[in-house]
Order: structure tokens, then sequence, then C-alpha cells
């Protein structure tokens, strides 16, 4: 059957599952949009293309599945860039299609023509440039498998608009041929057993969980050989909801903010057990005092970063579900008592120091605002972030008992992420509760998705941790320039009207009393709600190591009398 | 010390682009590259050298596979292999010199393949170490203008060829065993 390329390009999209994609249709790729009027895909109407990556990213996070954003050329494919950097460095699959000049036009500087597939080179685990419309149908098979496979990453594919209109048969590639493409599989036997012989002689063990379990669905296995052997578990910021919150084993959060204990038991391990994590500064601090008596095992799908930045004893190199469910088997039950006895001690030191259990002074901050989000929701919404204070503040404060709940910017630190990302997770399955936590800050760079959430009727709760300032930029004033608040004084519009202009029920909320009412607010809302809360505006994220200082030299929030309650 | 890389890659537009926009971003000094034809149309080799310990040309390795389009990598550096770097080098020569020019090139096994009024041209294949020779001894005459193609390598016949990279090999998926997330 004769096809045109952009028919073609939709048969793929439609046989990869494909339900809804994100873009803004533009002269290079308006062939592609005549042709999805006759599939049954749902078409999200972005204001901005770094929103239709964000909420494809978005709902690849939170559902596995690979997420789909189209851009014409030029201006259209670069506004994508900063969406797929985020894609890129927290290994998320999304498949970006732009549009492109036609092919003989290329090297000329047409009219919007930009060499995407060269800006986007660094940026992708693979792109391509598709000349003709022959090209289309294995191109997008191997895209997508790329995407979604190994380690996931986000693939662009660059169509050039005569592509797109020419036809020809369409002939659906029943196999992928890639030679130079072969992640790892799982680790050989004697490598497992060595590893289990580690495990065992270990008296001070800890996991570090990593974004690797989720995105391989191995965190059952990790659960189990944290149990099994009787091993804490502590989590890098995207590896947050691979052991749920209330576990015992449960370490929270590693790194620069991370809980003071938790960092305290890293670095008096005998032995980390790196799961799909790959020891970035932000977790490690000064590399040279890193754990320095732990032996070190590192499962990793991606053999580029085994040794990069820790050179490790025992490097297995697998998909994270293979390695553990073929690893286990050599796991022995073990006890660690008195390791964890030192843990508790720790612990107890931390929470006398832990905001959340302030007594009520009548001010208004981020984490018990967050606290009162997750009695709001009863612990089961699923958060997305901009990026600063607040989202250390989730992070710290919204306790997770399920993973794929706790959709942030980690590797890249993409302020405006978190607004069109909610979008993204709320298609993923419309019935879930949905909740943005963001900064002032955060919430401007992407505001304008606000109305395509209303054109989609879409069901997402904002949040806004409003401190009138860049907090996290000033916090790091406040702490190494001597409070000299460069640029971080933030004068934001009036959110609340900005929400009602956009038809979207808002309240403010300035004192801690007014907290529950406005939560219930939100709940009993039908549709999207926005809350613009006036946070305390110099309050500070502790712990905190500074950058490049050792993980447990850690600036500590002074003590504070302990509510009674 | 120096390593020496072969990397088999898709004969495909812009993979030259890819390793070494790789190389830039990641930030390896490149001693030399070179990029030729094999027997397959479809597949091209590249030779790369490296200035750096072993933990840096791992990590070259490793990022050589991230890219789609790299089939293999080999490392020679410590195995017998067959390693030759080509020179053309333009010398001054007036009339008297020529002799003495051809003489220099003759006992490296170089040939003149150029002569003109007030220069030739001298072709020379070998080791790098033979190359570096030869211009020096050339040097004094006025060397006009020089080329070098950059090392290539074989590993010689009899020997397996050193994969470090996990997945390089039989290790890893074939398209056909899709890992699928559930
Ligand atoms: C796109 C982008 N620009 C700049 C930064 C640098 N940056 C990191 S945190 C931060 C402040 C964030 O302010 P806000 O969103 O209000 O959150 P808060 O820290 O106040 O909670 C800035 C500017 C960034 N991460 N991303």
């Amino acid at each position: 059957m004769e096809l045109s390329g952009a028919e073609i390009l939709w048969e793929c999209l439609m046989r990869e599952g494909v339900e809804v994609v994100f873009g803004i249709p533009g002269g290079a790729n308006m062939p592609i949009y005549d042709a999805m009027l006759k599939y049954p895909v749902h078409h999200v109407l972005v204001r901005h293309e770094q929103g239709a990556a964000h909420m494809a990213d978005g709902y690849a996070r939170a559902s596995g599945k690979v997420g789909v954003a189209l851009a014409t050329s030029g201006p259209g494919a670069t506004n994508l860039v900063t969406g797929i950097a985020t894609a890129m460095m927290d290994s998320s699959p999304v498949v970006f299609i732009t549009g492109q000049v036609h092919a003989h036009l290329i090297g000329g500087d047409a009219f919007q023509e930009t060499d995407v597939t060269g800006i986007t080179l660094p940026i992708t685990k693979h792109n391509y440039l598709v000349t003709r419309a022959e090209e289309i149908a294995q191109v997008v098979r191997e895209a997508f498998y790329i995407a979604r496979t190994g380690r996931p990453g986000p693939v662009l594919i660059d169509i050039c608009k005569n592509a797109q209109i020419q036809k020809t048969e369409f002939v659906y590639p029943e196999k992928i041929e890639l030679p130079g493409y072969k992640p790892p599989r799982t680790a050989p036997p004697s490598e497992l057993k060595k590893a289990a012989q580690m495990i065992k002689e270990s008296r001070r063990p800890v996991i570090l969980a990593g974004h690797g379990l989720l995105i391989s669905r191995a965190y059952r296995e990790m659960q189990e050989l944290s149990h099994r052997a009787h091993i804490p578990v502590a989590m890098t910021l995207l590896g947050i909801g691979s052991m749920p919150a209330s576990d015992p084993h449960n370490l929270g959060m590693m790194g620069m903010h991370g809980e003071a204990y938790c960092n305290l038991a890293i670095q008096n391990a005998d032995l980390l057990i790196a799961l799909g994590m790959r020891f970035d500064d932000r977790v490690t601090g000064n590399l040279k005092t890193y754990a320095p008596h732990a032996k070190k095992i590192h499962v990793e799908i991606d053999p580029s970063e085994v040794h990069k930045n820790v050179v490790v004893d025992l490097p297995l190199f697998g998909d994270l579900k293979a390695v553990l469910t073929d690893l286990l088997p050599y796991v022995e039950e073990a006890r660690h008592d008195e390791w964890f006895d030192q843990i508790e001690e720790w612990r107890a030191e931390s929470d006398s120091r832990d905001i959340i259990y302030w007594p009520d002074d009548g001010k208004l901050y981020t984490a018990h605002v967050i606290r009162s989000i997750w009695e709001a929701t009863q612990g089961k919404a699923t958060l997305a972030t901009g990026v600063g204070q607040h989202q250390m503040w989730a992070a710290q404060y919204y306790p997770f008992e399920e993973p794929y709940r706790f959709i942030t910017s980690g590797g890249a630190g993409t302020m405006g992420f978190g607004v069109p990302a909610a979008l993204g997770v709320w298609f993923t399955d419309k019935s879930r509760d949905v909740w943005v936590i963001d900064g002032d800050g955060s919430f401007q760079m992407t505001q304008a998705e606000l109305s395509t959430i209303v054109q989609e009727g879409a069901s997402v709760k904002i949040a806004i941790m409003n401190n009138h300032f860049l907090g996290m930029v000033r916090q790091w004033q406040e702490f190494f320039f001597e409070s000299r608040y460069a640029a971080t004084p933030l004068h934001g519009p009036d959110f609340v009207k900005i929400a009602e202009a956009h038809g979207i029920p808002a309240q403010r909320i300035t004192k801690p009393e007014e907290v529950k009412d406005a939560l219930q607010f939100a709940n009993q809302t039908p549709g999207p709600v926005l809350l613009d809360f006036w946070v305390e505006k110099e309050e500070a994220v502790y712990p905190m190591v500074p950058a490049g200082a050792d993980l447990h030299d850690m600036i500590r929030r002074p003590v504070r009398e302990k509510s009674p309650a | 010390m120096q390593h020496t890389l072969i990397a088999l890659v898709e004969n495909k537009p812009g993979v030259l682009n890819r390793v070494a926009s790789l190389f830039r971003r990641r930030n390896f000094n490149i001693e030399s590259l070179n990029v030729g034809h094999t027997d397959r149309k479809d597949i091209s080799r590249m030779t790369i050298v490296i200035n750096s310990d072993e933990v840096d040309a791992r990590k070259v390795e490793a990022n050589l596979y991230k890219l789609v389009n790299v089939i293999d990598v080999q490392d020679v550096s410590t195995q017998p292999a067959v390693i030759r770097d080509l020179a053309l080098i333009k010398v001054k020569a007036a009339l008297d010199q020529r002799a003495e020019i051809a003489n220099l090139a003759s006992i490296f096994r170089g040939r003149i393949v150029d002569v003109a009024a007030d220069s030739v041209i001298v072709e020379i294949t070998g080791t790098e170490d033979k190359i570096e020779s030869l211009i020096e001894l050339l040097r004094p005459f006025g060397i006009l203008e020089m080329v070098r193609t950059g090392q290539v390598a074989m590993l010689r016949g009899g020997y397996e060829p050193v994969r470090h990279t996990p997945g390089a090999g039989s290790n890893g998926h074939h398209p056909e065993e899709v890992l699928e997330f559930d």
C-alpha cells in the first residue's frame, strides 16, 4: 500500500502503542499534523515546545512507556533543547519528532532551517536525519527500541518535509538490525558469587538505590536483597520510591540535602552496593573522602558509568532486574543489628534538629506545608516539582510508599519542569492524584502551560511555595556569599489572579491555620486548582553538604525544642 | 602511555562527527584519528591513538560503545600489532641535493614520488619512530609541506583481539529479545 511519509510515521507510532503526543505545528511539520487527523491519537497543544518535552518526559517517567513530542523546524526544535537535555540526564525514554526543511534545501540556510541533529547530538542517546519517505518506518522502529532499552534516553528524529509528503510502499520492518547496539544483559555467576561473598563478609553494608531500579522495575528485588541480608537503603533523589519510606530499612535520601544519618551511614559503611546510580557529585561530595572504608559493588547497565567517578571493587554489568534476580539465590540471610543501632542513634540526633518537629510558631514553613499535603493526599499523590528548595523539601517531607510518584528533574535540575511534567503524568492515568510542588521562580518559567492544562481539562493541583526569592540560590548566597542577595529577590505577580484569568480556582495561604482548609478546597474542587503559599522567605534547606565538601561535613540546622506532640 | 584502539563503525553519514563530538564533549585528548574503508562497504574502520592512563583508555572505549553506530572496539596497545603511518614530505631540493635526499629516503624504505625544479616529495610508510627519524634528517634541507595520515593498526594473525567493555562481542542484547519494562 502506498502511503505518504507522514502517514507511515503515524502507522509506526500506532504500532508502538502511542496514544498521546505533545507538540506545536509549524511550516515544516504540517504534513505530519495533517496526517494525524486520520489516526486515533490524542494531541496536546502546548504553549511552548519546552512544555511538550517535559510533558512527554513526565509521561515516560510515570509510566515507563516512551513519551512523544512534536515540533516544527528551527525555533520549534530549538525550544525543545532544554527538555531533551533534561530527559537525557535522567535517562528518560522520549522520542522527539521534528520537522525539517526540504532535503534539497539543507545546508543553504533556508527559512527555519537549523542543524537540529547537530545541536542535539550530545544531548540525545541517538538521533536521525530522515531525507526520504522510505527511511521512516525503519528509523521510527529503531528510535523507539533505542529509547526504551538498555539505559533509556531521548532519541530525536528530524524529518525533512519532502519525506513527509512523498508516497512510498509501507512495509513495517519486522526486524531491527543494530549491530552496534548491545547493552549488557547480566553478570556471570562467578561475579555474582563474588558479590554475594562480599555481602556476606560485610558488617556495615549500605545499598545505594538509584533511578535504575525504577527504570528496570527492579525495586522489589532490591527490597528483597535489603530484607534478606538486613541492609539499610539510601536513595538518590531519583531513586526515591524504590524503598517504601515506612520500611525500617529505609534511610531516605542521600547527598547534598540528604538525611544526616543517611550520609553518615554511607561514610561509615564497609560495603556499598550501588544499584543503578552513577555517583553524581551531588551525592558523593568530595570524592577523595567518599566512603573511605567501603568496598564497592556497582551494578550498572551503562559500562561508561563504572569507574567514572568512583573506582569500584566489583562491577556487575547488566540490566538491574536480571542481575538482581540472578544474584539473589546466592545471597544468605544475615543480621546487622549493631549497625542498625548505630544508625538509629544518628537518626535520633537528626530528629532533634528536624524542622518538621518544630511547634507551630505562627510562621508558614514549606516543610510543614508539604507534610500537610502529604496528609491531605494520604501520601498517595504523584508529585512533580520545579527545582530549588521546594524540590528538596518535597523529597524530604513527602514520604513515598510507592515508586513512580516523585517526578523531578535530577541530573539537569531544570526549573520549569513541574507544571508540564505533571500534565504528562496525568495523561498516564487520569484518575491519578497529581500535584505540582513548585517554587515561585520555577513556576514562572513554564507558567504558559496553565492554559494547556485548562484546554485539556486536566486535574492537576498546583501548590506554589512562594518565598518571593529564587530560594535555593538565595540560600547559597546566605551561606557562601555573606548574604549578598544578587538578583534573587523575586517580585512575582499575583498568582491567584493569574490562575483565575485561566479559569483555575485559586487561593492564597499566608498562615499555618489556613493550610488545612486550602488543601480541602483543592481536594474537593474538580479539575485544576492553584494554591499560592506565602511561606517563610529566608528558610534554608538542611542538612547541606557544600559543593565539593566531604559528605560527612554537613551544615546542620541548629537544635530547637521538640514539639511534645 | 599510548593506547591504540580500533573501532569498527557503521558507514553512515555523520558517524565521524559523532565520534569527534564524543571526544570533545568528554574532554578526551586524541593523538591521532584515522578513518578508512574496510572490505565491507557498510563498515568503516577507525584507528584512534590516545595518550592516557589505563582508566581513561577504558573510558574512551566504553563511551565509544555508547554510540549506536559503533560496532566493535579493540585495544591493540598490549598486543602484537602492525602499526603504520604514512607521510608525504615536500622538501626543498636544489639539483645537487636530490641524490642525497633520495639516498636518505631509501635507507628508510621511502621513495621520491614527485620532482620539481627546486623541491621533491618524499613518501614514507612505517612506524611513527621511523617516520620521525626521517623527518629529522630531512629538516635541514627545509621542509616546505608535510602531511601524515595518522596511525593505522592491525592485530597480527593468530592473536585474539582484546575487548574490555562488557556488552562487546556476545554478551549483549539482540534485537529480537527486547527487554520490556513490564
Ligand atoms: C532553568 C534554570 N535556570 C536557573 C537555575 C538555577 N537555579 C537553581 S535553583 C534556583 C532557584 C529556584 O527558585 P524557585 O523556583 O522559586 O524555588 P525555591 O528555591 O525558592 O524553592 C535557580 C535560579 C536552574 N536550576 N534552572
